[in-house]
């Protein structure tokens, strides 16, 4: 057995008009956890999807377990004990976990027979020995996020994986299940598992990884031991300079009289059970209120509701005096209320529109785009977005690119771009910094910070508590359905707001009401 | 759409490119097979040339069959476009048909408004067939591949009972099931005599300059073809996607139904039952040949039509039944559509 499980040698792989690795160097220890960190568009996911055999390397050679390969596909990396969990998981959400596990390897009876007993003990074994508790019996589709990714864990593992690759496994995870995630983790070394770890979040980095390589712009940057380094340095090795971690916010102004007035709002989730019950909330002028709040608790529903996407069963939604309650998204829009969505893909972006026609998009019929109802100026939304491309800094090839062709991070870009060009009153920002990188999330929190002192009403809906914590002038924790505290930053933190968030109150809360009754 | 997809080079010629290599690839499968059929090649490709294209009269028979494809293309690729499969359009043209029929048989009007006349009614009757799809899928959920094929053998089979010998608008003067001949007035001139090609052919071309402003360059077709690449990013833009469905069936009954007008007022001056080879059926394979550009709709129809036009000709010297027309038709779409239509079929089953 080689020292080394994976060694890369001199990687490079390009694309027409990019290098996506140039000459890079990576190995991973027999039994290492390996963080790989980078900026989005910094290599990683290529290099690993090399690793992975979905590309085949211009140059280099890759060792697996000292034997050396210069191309070869999935299959055969498989075969080789690779196995990846992507980002957006692949799974068959109307089979049940064992199912979805044995895809592809099932065991038969006599030849003919599915044996799926077998499949469920090797399983439930597998979840036993790698402490990944699971359900073989359960469908996929009525498990949370966190379950499903420990299905594809297994279904590595199942299929003979001693080196794992997680592509940004925390970006769906709540801080909890993160926690759940990282004792996973540190089970399967002691198995003498290896993994590699892609991400951007430098704290985890620190606490999940034994070494970390750092690209930047196709290249390594350096390999850190994971214990003698920090955030800042790991952060400037990733945008190669300064990046301010603390935001000086300015004091909030907050108007007298709310903007956006939300009073007892109940509505439905797409299974149509109650995901929202008698939620009230005011947002003002020149303020940021922050959602925090675990994933399904309410908060995609709330951005849906109040951006006219979700129809809500009663209550009231009203921007200043216009009621908006019952109308369409159209009139939401139109009312000045700008929408960030949290799903680019389901939401934000038409991938096979070009730039253009993405950033007319909700204002397509005004003017200067539209001037005509049977005429729409090429000219005018040309030069529009070109306008956001400019001070947005999209980086793109040109206006007529197709949005599916940008990074998420230059997609995320244009979103906001579009959204904040409309000058609105109000903006509902619904995970606005999902898979950005340092930089990316340091620009929108700026935006959003800039809108709040122009005198916009933000509604930041986040799952980062230390996003919600840094830009928020007010934070309000919804729990099943409901806000069940508004917290000012200063006067509250971390632990508390956690407590909230998990079980609806805090014994701090209970004691005081216990004390009154 | 820089400054349109009409003017998107590299795209277009690649994309070409690939069309012209499926068409290649076909033809090379068509003559394996007509040699293992065991007829002669070289008589088979001659005729379907000459059919097609040799001399004035078979280059009339080629654009006369291609008029009403280049509009029942049209017909497809707009609901298509909205994210929909109008498999209705041979239905929708009998309707059109029919009214267009109707209008220039029992109407009295002067020269050109007559035509006009009979043109809207046509266009009408035709968008009520695609509306009422458009209807069930945007109100019921029905889904429209379904209902626009079933409704097109109701729109066959009512026409034809219409034009029967004791239907209400049979002809009585003949035995054949057809109308009363419209008025003079009504009637859309040939252009290319002796041939059958008449100004329906300008008709078609001018509904293709439209329905490409109308895709690219104004709202409702900027929303129309946002619904079809992805609804709910559409949704979130404040588009009424049912709206857009309920439209974009009915205005391919509307161009479905032109393609039947043109030919009662510009081919047979009548309505006869059954007239159709198949137009509405070759408008869906024109419509993906064409990758669902209405310029490319053109020369899809030109090749639907010169095949058409080309196997009459292959039937009549005897070198091999005009079916043998049929399986190069078959192939071509085989070769091309197969692709297009899989991975759209494919990408609405993931939502």
């Amino acid at each position: 057995m080689s020292e080394f499980a994976v060694e890369m040698r001199g990687i490079v792989k390009r694309f027409p008009g990019v290098v996506a690795n140039n000459d890079i160097d990576f190995d991973l220890k027999q039994g290492e956890i390996h963080g790989l960190l980078g900026e989005n568009g910094a290599g990683k996911t290529v290099l690993m999807s090399i690793l992975y055999g979905l590309y085949f390397p211009d140059e280099g050679q890759i060792l697996i377990d000292g034997t050396a390969y210069s191309h070869y596909r999935p299959a055969q990396a498989i075969r080789l004990g690779i196995g990846m969990v992507h980002q957006h998981f692949m799974l068959v959400p109307r089979l049940t976990v064992a199912e979805n596990i044995m895809l592809g390897q099932e065991p038969a009876k006599s030849g003919l027979f599915l044996d799926r007993e077998t499949a469920i003990r090797k399983i439930e074994a597998f979840s036993e020995q790698y402490g990944l508790p699971i359900d073989p019996r359960a469908r996929v589709e009525q498990l949370p996020v966190s379950e499903q990714q420990r299905i594809e864990i297994i279904k590595a593992l199942y299929r003979g994986a001693n080196t794992l690759i997680l592509d940004e496994p925390t970006a769906v995870l709540t801080e909890q299940n993160v926690e759940h995630l990282a004792a996973a983790m540190r089970k399967l070394k002691e198995e003498g598992e290896s993994t590699i770890l892609i991400t951007h979040k430098l704290r985890e980095a620190i606490g999940m990884c034994d070494r970390i390589t750092v690209l930047r712009k196709g290249t390594v940057v350096g390999t850190v031991n994971a214990q003698e380094t920090s955030e800042r340095e790991l952060a400037e090795m990733m945008v190669g300079r300064d990046v301010v971690f603390t935001i000086r916010r300015s004091q909030a102004k907050g108007a007298p009289s709310p903007t956006l007035r939300v009073r007892d709002v109940d509505a439905k989730d797409d299974r149509g059970l109650p995901a929202l019950k008698k939620v009230s909330l005011d947002l003002r002028k020149h303020e940021i209120l922050g959602i925090a709040g675990v994933q399904g608790n309410g908060q995609a529903e709330l951005a849906e509701a109040l951006t006219g996407l979700r129809p809500i069963q009663s209550g009231t939604i009203a921007l200043h005096d216009r009621r908006l309650a019952g109308k369409t998204a159209r009139d939401f829009i139109t009312a000045g209320i700008a929408h960030i969505p949290a799903d680019r893909h389901l939401r934000g972006l038409v991938m096979d529109f070009s730039l253009r026609e993405n950033a007319i998009l909700g204002q397509h019929r005004s003017k200067p785009f539209s001037p005509h109802r049977f005429w729409q100026s090429p000219q005018a939304i040309t030069g529009f977005t070109r306008d956001i491309i400019e001070a947005f800094g999209v980086r793109t090839p040109s206006a007529a690119t197709l949005a599916r062709n940008l990074s998420g991070g230059n997609q995320q870009r244009l979103i906001i771009g579009r959204e904040l060009s409309k000058d609105p009153a109000v903006i509902i920002a619904s995970q606005p910094t999902r898979g950005l990188d340092v930089g990316g999330i340091e620009y929108v929190h700026e935006q959003l910070l800039k809108m709040r002192d122009r005198g916009a009403a933000v509604l930041l809906i986040s799952m980062d508590l230390d996003e919600i914590l840094m830009v928020s002038d007010r934070i309000a924790v919804m729990y099943d359905g409901q806000i069940v505290a508004i917290k000012k930053p200063d006067e509250t933190g971390r632990r508390e707001l956690g407590e909230l968030m998990l079980s609806g109150s805090s014994p701090r809360l209970q004691e005081q009401e216990n004390q009154e009754a | 759409m820089a400054i349109g997809p009409m003017f998107k080079r590299s795209v277009v010629l690649k994309e070409m490119g690939i069309t012209l290599l499926s068409i290649a690839l076909a033809f090379a499968i068509g003559t394996i097979i007509i040699w293992i059929a065991g007829f002669s090649v070289s008589a088979v490709f001659s005729n379907l040339w000459k059919g097609a294209f040799g001399g004035k009269l078979a280059i009339g028979q080629t654009l006369a069959k291609s008029t009403p494809i280049i509009l029942t293309s049209l017909s497809f690729l707009i609901a298509f476009r909205c994210g929909l499969f109008n498999i209705g359009a041979e239905g929708q043209m009998y309707i059109g048909a029919m009214a267009a029929a109707v209008a220039g048989a029992y109407l009295r009007l002067p020269i050109v408004l007559h035509v006009l006349v009979c043109l809207t009614a046509g266009g009408l009757a035709g968008a009520f067939w695609g509306w009422i799809p458009g209807y069930l899928k945007a109100k019921r959920g029905v889904n429209e591949f379904v209902s626009t094929m079933m409704l097109s053998y109701v729109a066959i089979g009512f026409t034809d009972y219409l034009v029967a010998p004791r239907g209400p608008l049979h002809d009585d003067k003949y035995w054949a099931n057809q109308t009363i001949r419209i008025a003079p007035s009504a009637v859309l001139p040939r252009i290319l005599r002796p041939t059958q090609v008449s100004m329906a052919l300008i008709v078609a071309l001018f509904f293709v300059l439209l329905v490409w402003y109308y895709l690219y360059r104004t709202p409702a077709g900027y929303e129309l073809r946002s619904v079809g690449l992805s609804p709910t990013v559409a949704d979130y833009g404040g588009i009424r996607i049912k709206r857009k469905y309920i439209l974009a069936l009915s205005l391919a009954g509307l161009l479905a139904g032109l393609a039947g007008s043109g030919e009662v007022l510009g081919t047979h001056l009548r309505f006869i039952g059954r007239f159709s080879p198949g137009y509405g059926w070759d408008g869906i394979a024109g419509g993906l040949i064409a990758r669902a550009h209405p310029i490319g709709a053109i020369f899809a129809a030109l090749l639907m039509g010169a095949l058409r036009a080309g196997g009459m000709q292959v039937q009549r010297s005897g070198a091999a039944p005009g079916d043998i027309a049929a399986v190069l038709q078959g192939l071509v779409i085989f070769f091309i559509i197969a692709p297009t239509l899989i991975r759209t079929l494919i990408r609405r089953r993931r939502r």
